[in-house]
């Protein structure tokens, strides 16, 4: 359960950068996250409901917006689409991808009042 | 609250921590480079704050009205891991300072970590000062074998945490007060997902399996093994006993991650050993060149 670390670490975030711009509330944030990632969304979601209460992100929405695994074949010598981390080439069905989509873990941006 | 380390749920041995607060003696620095901001393309203005920027006119309502209140986007672009990789990176900065070669053992639980390092510690007793930072859910129990060896140990519970951060292994490093020249063994809480993700500031992750699991683990959990530099296979007295195929599971680890490297022992009897041996005194060598 390490979600529970992660979303600890984006209300944290989130609410200093909120300070920092003097705001008051956090409406909604988004989060960038990569299906060839280590987290699970609906994990994700279900830890952000607990870590929220009592800070001023306590109503904000969350959007966990999903970025689509991609790789480079080498031996196709161009981006593929990648469905798992160390998947086959979907043209060539060879294992020489390098991935460069679809890892990230990032809070994008927030709405504040 | 200190989000990082959970203090409060999580306690490192022999440290304590003040009411309401943190006692601890040394400052982490947040010094982070904010080269990956992404600024809309729009004509107008910005204004920037330290660690995001803010971008007026660039809201819901898509206008600036001075005077007039608007909901603001804050582009934060910031990843969900850099409190801890910044801890990781103040951690790495002193190890190598000090000269200190720190490795991170991960491994699921029962695969025989504990035992690796204690037959390490007790072979290379006359070669290398070892310190351990042991990372359980609970008790001390790990530490306590270690400190058996007469190596120094140190024990965090994470309480109901899956796995050690940064901001932990700094503290416990200090409470260690390791010696400049050494090697800091940290064994993470036994688990092949959440210890993946977080970076300590360790030379290199060391993956423990044991033929007792299945030769498909590599493929199941593919996280661990890509984050690694070296994969030990262990318990390897007891393939005699066992179906395990040791060719396949190397060939799955290194579909995984092909830079991998593995190597085969038993802690137990000594087997193989020698090589894990020879391994981390290259590797030292490696860092303090």
């Amino acid at each position: 359960m390490h979600e529970m670390s992660l979303m600890e670490s984006v209300i944290e975030i989130v609410c200093d950068t909120a300070r920092q711009n003097g705001a008051i509330r956090v409406k909604s944030v988004r989060l960038d996250v990569g299906v060839l990632s280590h987290v699970e969304p609906d994990a994700l979601m279900f830890c952000y409901e607990a870590v929220r209460h009592g800070t001023i992100a306590d109503e904000a929405t969350l959007e966990i917006n999903r970025i689509a695994g991609e790789g480079w074949c080498l031996d196709c010598g161009k981006t593929v689409a990648l469905e798992e981390r160390f998947g086959a080439c979907p043209d060539c069905g060879r294992h020489r991808v390098q991935m460069t989509a679809g890892d990230e873990l990032k809070i994008r941006d927030m709405e504040v009042s | 609250m200190c989000t990082v380390c959970g203090c409060g749920i999580s306690s490192i041995e022999g440290h304590k921590h003040e009411e309401g607060g943190h006692g601890h003696s040394h400052d982490h620095h947040h010094d982070h480079d904010h080269d990956d901001h992404h600024h809309g393309d729009g004509g107008h203005d910005h204004h920037h704050a330290a660690d995001c920027s803010m971008h007026y006119g660039n809201g819901i309502a898509g206008v600036n009205v001075p005077g007039m209140r608007q909901e603001r986007i804050i582009q934060v672009e910031r990843h969900i891991l850099s409190k801890n990789d910044a801890y990781a990176q103040e951690n790495r900065r002193y190890f190598e300072r000090q000269g200190i070669f720190a490795l991170n053992f991960v491994s699921s639980p029962g695969s025989g970590k504990t035992s690796l390092l204690v037959r390490a510690i007790s072979d290379l007793k006359d070669r290398l000062t070892i310190s351990v930072i042991e990372g359980d859910q609970q008790t001390s129990n790990d530490a306590a074998r270690i400190r058996e060896t007469g190596a120094r140990a140190i024990q965090i519970n994470t309480g109901k945490g899956c796995h050690l951060d940064a901001h932990m292994v700094g503290h416990a490093a200090e409470d260690l007060a390791l010696e400049p020249g050494s090697a800091l063994f940290i064994e993470n809480v036994g688990n092949l997902v959440c210890p993946a993700a977080f970076d300590l500031g360790e030379a290199h992750k060391v993956v423990v399996l044991s033929v007792t699991e299945g030769e498909d683990k590599p493929l199941k959990y593919p996280n661990m093994f890509a984050a690694a530099d070296l994969m030990v296979l262990n318990k390897a007295d007891l393939l005699p006993h066992l179906d395990f195929n040791v060719g396949l599971c190397i060939a799955n680890a290194l579909r995984v991650n092909p830079r991998l490297q593995t190597l085969t022992v038993s802690a137990r009897t000594g087997e193989g050993m020698e090589a894990f041996y020879a391994w981390l005194e290259a590797s030292a060598a490696h860092q303090a060149a």
